[in-house]
């Protein structure tokens, strides 16, 4: 792997003066590469929260009102199928460049892979783990929250991973407005033709992508001790 | 006896069907007793089951449990004071043993100490390992999580247990030594337990009596699986509990229940024409040698040639012995195996009761 | 809200409809970079689908191709594909680095794990054991695949498809920020001009195209792959996403 990296970096500086990396740079720019990656996981962290705080009781809802299924999914389907990019500059006469006009897009994206999984991760309940439960009287809302939902972690968070793993990507699309976290160093890169500040921005992205995958990934071994032995489901990794 | 539950006129009818679920069934059970619901599918039998419980709302009519309208009662808190055991178990797959056992008492609030003692006490009575508390479900065998559905139905200690077809789900040998085990435990707790199987044997086994119900909850016999296997209320009935109820009867019958004939005997002291002329009474071709009530075994006349008593001949052991309390299936058991016709009947220490005849037993199939 | 009128006004004003920057332009432009890239992704990743479910090699590189797909930005892709191209073309050639080209390699490149990891998934899902009773019928393994197994996975492969399209179409918006054409033209050029109006009758044409895309896929799915499950109710099952899962969701735009 490392070695195919040198070899195209090697390709790509051929000939040419300009250096694929110019270390310098990224010293130069620390301060700002800082502020840019809160930015990118303070928008993360709210628009996936907001996101669940949403698709969260509409799923509970939804487990014990199966007709609201179809209504529900039909229009995050919707939000979730207009472009970020597109939403985004859809509401730039209403929020202008603020933060919210990037979180409304991520949070709607959101919430059809979250609305789904936490369904998903309800039902995947038996009915027999479920109906024990209830004969040894426990009440509806103990039901949920002892059983179904500690049951649902490991789709729930499985939803929760895509969704993280998807807001970080989307949110350099933002950069055209100047609130793109580490996609502003794209965007540099692309209208400055200077490859630095491109790679640095595609590789704290991606190691943020990854990081956040692996850390709730360990959420849900720490939340599913019982899944561990018994590979009730175990996610690949 | 006091009725400790009681079903007056219950129905459950289920909206836009034609015919009710179940359709005013009414039942008492005795405090202390085992009683079986079976019957077919569609018969209602866990509908009604459940129904005790509340898992299942019922349409009409009263459930009194322990002088009380189930009705009447907040269904969670009715549940908890109620043991309910189904056929997967439903343990909580993310809960350990302990904490699936101690489900009930922390819901009503016992302090650790009372519960840690109560599951020692559990682990005692299910013959439960130590070392399984600290598992999750998955990592317990079939039989195990059976019996821990059981022991965690039973935590609080409830005066009733409700069982959903309890052994359904694990293999034939697992399910013979649970029942045998449950019924061990039955008989040490005094609990009421209704169970509901589909399995006839099975409600034959366990249950001092049996409800079998018909399609929609019609109740055709309520009554001591041995009574109905010898009078079936109906052809329902004898349908139900099949072909075979003849025999199937006969693992519910003591031999002692039954009248042994004397069968022929002898004393070692007799001579040997005594004896010869008891071989031809007998009519089965040999006589029991019985010293002072211990038996020593079988003589012939082929055995008695040239013997002046009885005692100078040398006696045989039987191959088919039963004891009293031996069923009379296990009787027949031996009287074809051994391919003789009669059994002999003994008491601790050889002590000869008499001889249990094929024909004698066969008076008790024919009914 | 006055925007959002505004956009619509714009919408309606006859003389955004002609000319090269007009919307029909506009629109054919950036069909012609969506299906060219969607053609040539499903050239490279159906074929290869195919192999790895049918096969059964490669399945750990596919499922780490499509976590990679997800994690990586689309605008990260069409950046680092339009400085390859200025880089590797010739002089001569170097105005093609500017939009076309470009795009339709990084469209591609977006288009193909989604369509892949679906296939193999749709391939691979199939029972085994009517696998096995198919070749105790005597189907050899080619006729396995085609009579037994492409059928099976039509829905998968659909839902990859359409994922896929809708992926390509989004993205195709971004072609307008290395000087190419499509709808993300009048996103660009207005907010650089500051004509709102314009920015918002862009984002409304582009979020229309997406959701025609989409409905339109998942129209030829119903018709594609009628009754594959028992109950005949519903085209496909939505199994939730869990890695290694056929994809249900792709990185957006």
């Amino acid at each position: 792997m490392i070695g195919l990296v040198t070899a195209v970096t090697g390709f790509l500086a051929q000939g040419d003066t300009e250096p694929l990396i110019r270390w310098i740079w990224i010293t130069d720019h620390t301060d700002e590469i800082v502020s840019r990656g809160l930015q990118h996981v303070y928008l993360t962290v709210v628009s996936v929260v907001i996101g669940f705080m949403i698709a969260f009781p509409a799923a509970v809802y939804a487990s014990r009102h199966r007709w609201s299924i179809s209504p529900i999914t039909s229009i995050s389907g919707v939000l979730y199928t207009i472009p970020g990019f597109a939403f985004i500059f859809l509401l730039l006469p209403i929020t202008g460049l603020s933060l919210t006009t990037v979180a409304i897009p991520l949070v709607a994206y959101s919430l059809l892979i979250l609305f789904r999984n936490t369904l998903a991760g309800l039902d995947s309940v038996e009915t027999d783990v479920k109906e024990a439960a209830l004969g040894m009287g426990l009440s509806r809302r103990q039901l949920l929250w002892r059983v179904e939902v500690p049951l649902a972690m490991p789709v729930i968070i499985a939803g929760l991973r895509i969704a993280t793993v998807s807001a970080i990507a989307l949110i350099t699309i933002a950069s055209l407005i100047g609130r793109g976290g580490f996609g502003q160093f794209i965007l540099e890169g692309l209208n400055t033709f200077f490859w630095t500040p491109l790679l640095v921005g595609v590789v704290l992205s991606v190691a943020l992508a990854f990081a956040s995958d692996i850390l709730l990934l360990a959420l849900q071994r720490l939340v599913t001790p019982w899944s561990k032995s018994s590979g009730v489901r175990a996610v690949a990794t | 006896m006091t009725a400790m539950i009681s079903l007056e006129d219950v129905e459950k009818r289920y909206a836009g069907a034609a015919t009710p679920a179940v359709g005013d069934l009414s039942l008492d059970i005795e405090e202390g007793e085992t009683v079986a619901l079976v019957g077919p599918s569609g018969c209602g039998k866990t509908t009604t089951l459940k129904m005790i419980n509340r898992l299942i709302e019922p349409t009409g009519g009263r459930i009194v449990l322990d002088g009380t309208n189930v009705l009447e009662q907040d269904p969670v808190q009715l549940r908890r004071g109620i043991g309910y055991v189904i056929q997967h178990t439903g343990l909580l797959p993310h809960r350990t043993i302990r904490q699936n056992i101690a489900t009930v008492p922390n819901l009503v609030g016992w302090d650790d100490a009372r519960t840690a003692t109560r599951i020692d006490e559990l682990l005692e009575i299910f013959d439960l390992d130590r070392e399984l508390l600290d598992r999750y479900p998955a990592e317990l065998s079939g039989g195990q999580r059976q019996r821990v559905g059981v022991a965690r139905a039973l935590a609080a200690d409830p005066p009733v247990m409700l069982m959903d077809e309890p052994f359904a789900a694990v293999d034939p040998i697992v399910r013979a030594r649970l029942q045998d085990q449950f019924l061990e435990i039955t008989a040490r707790l005094g609990k009421t337990i209704v169970f509901v199987t589909h399995d006839v044997d099975e409600a034959i086994k366990l249950s001092d009596r049996m409800a079998i119900l018909n399609v929609g909850g019609v109740l055709e016999q309520f009554a001591p699986p041995e009574t109905v296997l010898r009078e079936p209320a109906n052809d329902f009935v004898r349908d139900f509990v099949g072909a075979e109820r003849g025999l199937k009867r006969l693992a519910l019958i003591k031999v002692g229940d039954v009248g042994v004939e004397d069968g022929p005997i002898v004393a070692p002291s007799a001579s040997a024409d005594e004896a010869r002329r008891a071989i031809d009474a007998g009519g089965f071709g040999w006589v029991s040698l019985v010293d002072d009530g211990e038996l020593l075994g079988w003589i012939d006349a082929e055995s008695l040639e040239g013997r002046a008593t009885a005692g100078e001949a040398a006696p045989r052991p039987f191959s088919a012995y039963v004891t009293a309390s031996d069923s009379l299936r296990q009787a027949l058991d031996s009287i074809v195996t051994s391919r003789t016709a009669v059994a002999v009947v003994v008491t601790e220490g050889q002590r000869y009761r008499g001889v249990l005849s094929l024909e004698r037993l066969s008076k008790e199939i024919v009914s | 809200m006055n925007g959002l009128v505004d956009g619509l006004q714009w919408l309606i004003d006859p003389v955004n409809w002609s000319g090269i920057d007009g919307v029909p332009a506009r629109v054919w432009e950036h069909v012609q970079l969506s299906v060219t890239s969607l053609v040539i992704a499903t050239l490279i990743a159906l074929p290869l689908g195919l192999w790895v479910g049918h096969a059964r090699r490669g399945q750990f590189w596919t499922v780490q191709l499509g976590n990679v797909g997800r994690s990586v930005p689309s605008l990260a892709v069409l950046s680092i594909a339009f400085l390859l191209a200025l880089k590797l073309l010739p002089g001569d050639y170097a105005q093609l680095a500017f939009g076309f080209l470009p795009t339709i390699v990084a469209l591609t490149l977006l288009g193909i794990p989604v369509i892949l990891i679906n296939t193999y998934v749709g391939i691979q899902q199939v029972d085994q054991d009517t696998v096995e009773a198919a070749k105790g019928m005597g189907m050899d393994g080619r006729q396995i695949l085609w009579r037994l197994e492409v059928p099976m996975a039509t829905p998968l492969v659909m839902t990859g498809l359409r994922l896929a399209a809708v992926q390509i179409v989004a993205t195709a918006s971004l072609a307008a920020l290395i000087g190419g054409g499509g709808l993300g033209r009048f996103i660009v050029d207005g907010f650089a001009l500051r004509e709102t109006d314009k920015v918002v009758a862009g984002s409304i044409l582009i979020a229309a195209m997406s959701l025609l895309t989409d409905l339109a896929f998942t129209l030829l799915t119903k018709s594609a792959a009628p009754r594959l499950t028992s109950d005949g109710s519903r085209v496909q099952p939505s199994p939730p996403a869990v890695e290694g899962h056929p994809a249900d969701f792709v990185p957006g735009t």
